[in-house]
């Protein structure tokens, strides 16, 4: 017999490697109670986190909370069905009410996570002899779905306008073709030069998917993403979006206004063939998403918070993975996962948790710490978690 | 520039630069295998052979091909079409 796993070999025996170094496993950390949307107790001590893209920080939000419970006591605690079965409630429904406000757009498609919004929507647009082009450092979802439609894939070099243009003079003129941006690259935290794209793709009759799921509730005057705050919104097909991030629960969605996109609920697998998300989640979801659309204030405060960091972090000798603040992700680039690993603990002891990025899920082969921070995060956390990195750096011999 | 010596020529040339261990090309040379590179040096060299010769090699036929013969021949037949 022929053992299935055994093709796993080679990345058992990294992973012994590392651990046979005296590094705990990054990639098993148990949080064992959480205090806040910024602070958890982990390995019985407490830790600022700093490593969740709660970026607005509505986990704890009183309204939200309230909302889930009501909506537990009212509807139960799941749906058991599709939501083209008996899986719609008017929760769901109002939930994409919400987002059609939060948008101003005239529809919604919620998606249990999402990882199936983008599986769903690109595996039923795109079909065979249709053209998906996308960003070589895509994210997973958008490479899965495109693995599970039928089109042609056409990569191009991260951000490369130029090379995004070539590729699309090059496709035949009347096959149907859907550009896939994301807003910001969650990897390195960098922002897509949307206006160009934008405009490139419609000049070359290419319809345009944007995954905002790094952006929404923060980046835009009203939080609708980098697509809102580079004015190309209008020009913008289909936005993909989640609300494990800002909108702090989880499920994921689709808006757009192609006055043809309803049709979409019938013939999306990833939607028809699952159950749909518990009722408490689609009040929490809903409250926040009406919450965010005012937090003003909060996305100035997150700014104010990711450039203070990335500032501290170039003024400590870190590399990081774009020459200013973008967005509310910092990545820190490490020399290799060896290193990565040690820095992770050093800070994880410091009572700082981040995330640890590695290949495949990186480019270029990068290790990377990855940080991301919350609106909630005082400017005093600023200050210690640049303090937890100086101690953890120089332990470690990273700077 | 349709024939196959020619644009096999073409393609040991955009090799070069990419090709560190010096290894020497046939048309059974293995990208994975006898020149080891990983996805990124793949991405940039395809990207090279597609703006060389003006055409798209999408992901979906970069999977079957794994030897320079086997790329020489897809160049061809899309540059017919």
């Amino acid at each position: 017999m022929t053992d299935l796993l055994s093709k796993f070999d080679p990345l058992i025996q990294e992973r012994e490697n590392l651990l046979a170094t005296g590094v705990k496993d990054p990639f098993s950390l148990v949080m064992e109670e959480v205090l806040s949307p910024t602070v958890a107790v982990c390995n019985g001590k407490e830790t600022i986190l700093l490593g969740t893209y709660n970026y607005m920080g509505m986990t704890f939000d009183d309204d939200v909370r309230q909302a889930g419970l009501k909506a537990l006591e009212e509807f139960g605690s799941g749906t058991t069905g599709s939501r083209v079965l008996n899986g719609t409630y008017s929760l769901h429904r109002d939930c994409e009410d919400a987002l059609k406000e939060f948008y101003d757009m005239d529809h919604a498609m919620v998606f249990s996570t999402g990882y199936q919004a983008n599986l769903g929507i690109i595996s039923t647009l795109a079909g065979k002899g249709d053209y998906v082009i996308l960003d070589i450092d895509s994210h997973a979802s958008i490479y899965d779905g495109c693995a599970m439609g039928n089109a042609e894939i056409v990569a191009f070099r991260h951000n490369d306008v130029e090379a995004l243009e070539k590729r699309l003079k090059r496709l035949p003129p009347e096959a149907g073709k859907l550009v896939v941006l994301e807003g910001v690259y969650s990897m390195l935290g960098d922002v897509a030069p949307l206006k160009e794209m934008v405009r490139i793709c419609k000049e070359n009759g290419a319809m345009v998917l944007v995954d905002e799921a790094h952006s929404m509730g923060f980046i835009g005057e009203n939080g609708r993403g980098v697509c809102e705050a580079q004015g190309v919104i209008d020009d913008v097909d289909f936005i993909i979006g989640t609300f494990s991030k800002s909108v702090g629960t989880v499920g994921g969605f689709c808006v757009s206004n192609h006055p043809k996109f309803e049709i979409l609920r019938l013939v999306c697998r990833p939607y028809v063939f699952t159950a749909s998300l518990p009722p408490s989640v689609m009040a929490t979801a809903s409250t926040s998403i009406r919450k965010l659309m005012h937090s003003g204030n909060k996305r100035a405060h997150l700014w104010e918070n990711s450039k203070k960091l990335h500032q501290g972090l170039r003024d400590l000798g870190f590399t990081l993975g774009t020459p200013e603040a973008q967005s509310a992700i910092i990545a820190v680039i490490m020399p290799d996962l060896e290193k990565g690993a040690m820095m992770w603990q050093a800070l994880l002891a410091e009572g700082l948790y981040v995330n640890l990025a590695r290949p495949p899920a990186t480019p270029a082969n990068m290790t990377l710490l990855r940080c991301s921070l919350c609106a909630e995060h005082t400017g005093e956390q600023v200050d210690q978690i640049l303090g937890m990195f100086e101690a953890a750096g120089k332990a470690v011999g990273a700077i | 520039m349709a024939n196959r010596e020619d644009i096999m020529a073409k393609i040991s040339e955009l090799i070069g630069p990419f090709n560190n261990k010096g290894v020497a090309l046939t048309p059974d040379t293995t990208f994975q295998g006898d020149l080891e590179w990983d996805s990124l040096t793949v991405m940039d060299f395809v990207a090279a052979v597609e703006d060389e010769f003006d055409i798209i090699i999408t992901m979906n036929m970069q999977a079957d091909i794994e030897s320079v013969g086997q790329l020489s021949d897809a160049v061809a037949k899309l540059m017919e079409n």
